[in-house]
């Protein structure tokens, strides 16, 4: 089979993900003025951290433009932490239909996976435009930009960002999906996804930009595999990683969606076939 | 069965419920108690690196986020029935069957759902505060033990409020409400670090629109010991707690309102 | 005094309307537009202490307002309601203490407690002296049937299991007056009759008020010695059952069994055929202008019969027919 042949259900899938989430915009709405007053308070303290001592300030491994620009970046991007299962794969657990699944002629982990990186990508999109508009836009026109979100270091930085984002999006859909595999398996999903989300928020970067966080910790830091979530586009976007280096970067990231996508697909595997046991 | 044993015992049940799935409650908890948790990794990791804000040593912040979290810990598993007002009650109509009860609403709102996992966020709070003793080397005198629950209690009544009004919406809007979790959420976010970090408009919100200042960053400077670097004289911290209360109080006037809506117009 | 007094009842409410669509939303942000809908225009009856009320009328007559303005969750917009000499609304927390409501669709209980945690619960809200409650409950749960549920969770019992315990529950506390909304709906047939055996009985021996709205023609007819019909917020009719089946119906049907191979005839005098199905003939027919026996008598004579059957008209019918003649169909 030709590829665009082989690839039309997926593809196929993630659209109308896509597009239908696209339509919960009062969502997206109610969820950005939080994320902006969230922001405006982490950015605050940061400047008065960055701000109390010349020195600390001068020797810290990122500006504080660059730490505020990584706030507001980081709000934006929100969306692509992966502490929750996708509402459609429960619904369909709850109501019996995940049987279909084994009954059409495609990889179902492929259809799956198409579908929440459609879920993600359509909740990421509004939210990340609605925080440009205010960081980016607003508040340099009403003179706080200071406080703004800046523009990436260069165009070719800028470029890297973006194919890093997109590599985030399906390093997050891996991640996902390995979530979505414990909601088949009738696991306790919200007990999963409670313990899961700080171990989340905290090394991918949401929570502080991996950099400041203590030295000792760096190399670890930037290998564990959520770091691609966040930080690494982050380093990508400040032009902090040149050449080589954001060869590398981009590489990690592929590399951990490989080892998720394989550990997703073979978790998988097993539960589809024990709900077959079990007459699902 | 009068009002304050009655709430105890809807608390039991509620709890009693929530214990017939132990797995699932102590996961929630723990999950609690790290999600809430990770912002301490935050304030550690920029004391860390930058040693002091603003005159302001790790140990005097971490009595603030201590304090802070206690509070809204608290709070939050008491007023969890008006958090849900509008989707647990109102749009399934179990709001009439509260009003059937010839019981005082707010009782029953109360003790509806008294989530264990709250124990989660109050644990990481003490365990702060303990940590703030040792680091700032806190002295807990009779004096300073009184401020601290003093302002432990005006805080609940204060967040306690803020639940209140965000329940009380719901009489007027079918919409989502996340907006109200920026007072909520994002209260207890702004009142972990000391007021004087902020920007002077923000600092006067934080005292005059939604008191949190007066509940937790001046009775945190009185236990401290601490002279106020805004200027303001010390005993302030010691009364200001007496403003949560004030604003529970208003919160209930703008519920009542609210009652008096639904009853009209019954949805 | 009568129980329940209720005089001229007005209730409107205001409906927000919006147009459908991106451009409806945004126009309704800045402009409000109001549909209004009068639910009761002046809804007057009264109840003596101990009587069995049925409320029918089709949805949206009033039914589930009247309800709640009497169950004092509602506040009405004109005329007056006196339960016991009280207003419910005024004085709710005395007034709520002396009812028992039952709302078909939702349990009052605790959905992850036992029942029986969930009845002691109730108790205590109710504040039931506990030697009196143990006497109600045991008897409540045998008259109920509930022995094996009360250990069970709310959220693992079948439909007529949670229903019987809801009943129960209503009356825990021994209330005055009893509100049914809609108590039988989606329960199996011995279910329904255990329900329906227990309200009469409750009502008989217990001397409670009993009012109950239902869309189940058999609950009607099985209990209520009086029916109001509601209609577009308005009574309609408010006597017992048998007098608003004669006001609206004359007629009685007739079903005739024919003998194997005998023909049907294709009509008969002094009747309406009215169905036909194999060797069976349904006829109705007015008593006053042909009586009973003289139409059995003329058919058996003219024809081979096996088996002649008189019934009244169905309930459902009678009611149907009268929501139509008052232009009272669903709102």
């Amino acid at each position: 089979m030709k590829l665009r042949t082989l690839a039309r259900p997926y593809i196929a899938a993630f659209t109308s993900r896509f597009l239908q989430m696209l339509q919960y915009r009062t969502a997206a709405l109610a969820g950005f003025a939080t994320q902006c007053w969230w922001g405006g308070i982490k950015v605050m303290v940061f400047a008065a951290f960055y701000g109390g001592t010349a020195i600390a300030g001068a020797s810290a491994p990122m500006s504080l433009a660059d730490a505020i620009t990584y706030t507001w970046l980081a709000q934006g991007l929100l969306v692509l932490m992966p502490w929750l299962s996708d509402p459609e794969v429960a619904q369909a657990v709850r109501t019996g239909a995940v049987a279909y699944d084994r009954l059409r002629p495609v990889d179902a982990y492929a259809l799956w996976f198409a579908r929440s990186a459609g879920w993600v990508a359509a909740r990421v999109l509004p939210r990340v435009a609605l925080m440009a508009a205010f960081a980016a836009v607003a508040l340099p026109l009403v003179g706080l930009g200071e406080w703004a979100w800046q523009l990436p270091a260069s165009a070719i930085a800028g470029l890297a960002f973006l194919a890093s984002t997109v590599l985030a999006l399906l390093l997050s859909a891996s991640m996902v999906m390995l979530l979505n595999v414990a909601a088949t398996a009738a696991l306790n999903e919200r007990g999963i996804s409670a313990v899961a989300t700080p171990v989340v928020i905290v090394l991918s970067g949401n929570l502080l930009p991996l950099a400041l966080l203590p030295d000792a910790w760096q190399t670890v830091l930037l290998i564990q595999p959520l770091a691609g979530l966040m930080d690494i586009p982050a380093r990508l976007y400040f032009g902090q990683l040149g050449g080589w280096h954001a060869v590398a970067a981009l590489g990690l990231q592929c590399f951990w969606i490989a080892v998720l996508v394989a550990a997703g697909r073979f978790a998988m595997g097993r539960t589809m076939r024990s709900l077959q046991i079990q007459g699902g | 069965m009068g009002s304050l044993p009655l709430f105890f015992r809807l608390v039991r049940a509620s709890i009693g419920g929530q214990a017939r799935y132990p797995a699932s409650a102590l996961m929630l908890t723990v999950g609690q108690f790290l999600g809430t948790g990770i912002e301490v990794v935050a304030v550690w990791a920029l004391f860390h690196r930058f040693g002091e804000v603003q005159g302001w040593r790790i140990g005097e912040v971490a009595l603030f986020y201590g304090l802070v979290n206690c509070v809204f810990a608290l709070a939050d598993a008491l007023g969890r029935g008006f958090d849900v007002l509008g989707t647990e009650f109102l749009r399934t109509g179990a709001f009439d069957r509260l009003l059937l009860r010839p019981r005082p609403l707010t009782l029953q709102l109360m003790g509806n759902d008294f989530r264990i996992s709250r124990a989660g966020r109050l644990l990481q709070g003490l365990a702060v505060v303990v940590f703030a003793t040792q680091q700032a080397g806190i002295e807990w005198t009779a004096t300073t033990v009184a401020i601290a629950l003093f302002a432990l209690a005006g805080g609940v009544a204060l967040f306690l409020g803020i639940l209140v009004l965000q329940g009380t919406l719901s009489f007027w809007t079918v919409e989502s409400l996340e907006i109200a979790n920026v007072l909520t959420y994002g209260g207890v976010q702004a009142a972990q670090y000391p007021l004087a970090l902020y920007a002077r408009w923000f600092r006067r919100v934080l005292t005059f629109v939604v008191p949190l200042a007066c509940v937790a960053y001046y009775p945190a400077l009185a236990i401290l010991g601490k002279a106020d670097p805004l200027g303001a004289p010390g005993w302030v911290g010691i009364v200001s707690p007496v403003t949560g209360f004030v604003f529970l109080a208003a919160a209930f006037g703008v519920w009542r309102l609210g009652l008096r809506r639904y009853a009209s117009t019954g949805s | 005094m009568p129980h329940i007094l209720v005089d001229h009842l007005l209730k409107t409410y205001r409906i927000s309307e919006r147009d459908p669509g991106v451009m409806g939303a945004l126009r309704g942000l800045v402009q409000r537009r109001h549909r209004t809908v009068e639910a009761l225009s002046g809804v007057s009856f009264e109840l003596q202490r101990g009587e069995l009320l049925g409320f029918i009328g089709p949805n949206g007559a009033g039914k589930s307002t009247t309800i709640k303005i009497l169950a004092g969750i509602l506040r009405p917009d004109g005329g007056r309601v006196e339960i016991d000499g009280r207003d419910p609304f005024a004085d709710r927390e005395r007034h709520v203490g002396r009812i028992g409501v039952v709302f078909g669709q939702r349990t009052q209980l605790w959905w992850d407690l036992p029942v029986g945690d969930g009845f002691d619960l109730l108790r205590d809200i109710y504040r039931v002296d506990p030697q009196r409650y143990r006497r109600t409950r045991d008897e409540l749960v045998a008259l109920l049937h509930l022995e094996r549920v009360l250990d069970q969770p709310v959220r693992q019992l079948s439909l007529g299991q949670r229903m019987r315990a809801e009943i129960a529950a209503a009356l825990l506390h021994e209330p005055d007056i009893l509100f049914l909304d809609e108590p039988t709906i989606g329960l199996d047939a011995p279910s329904k009759l255990a329900v329906r055996d227990f309200v009469r009985r409750a009502n008989r021996e217990r001397g409670t008020t009993v009012l109950l709205t239902t869309h189940d023609m058999h609950d009607i007819e099985a209990l209520a010695q009086r029916v109001i019909v509601i209609g577009h917020g308005r009574v309609l009719a408010d006597s017992p059952v048998e007098a608003l089946r004669a006001q609206v119906m004359a007629e009685r049907r007739l079903v005739v069994d024919f003998a194997q191979g005998a023909a049907l005839p294709a009509q008969v005098p002094g009747a309406t055929v009215r169905a036909r199905d194999g060797q069976t003939l349904v006829l109705d027919f007015d008593p006053s202008v042909t009586t009973a026996p003289a139409l059995i008598a003329r058919i058996a004579a003219e024809h081979a019969v096996e088996d002649i059957r008189l019934e009244g008209m169905a309930i459902e019918a009678v009611i149907a027919r009268f929501y139509a003649m008052h232009g009272a169909a669903e709102a």
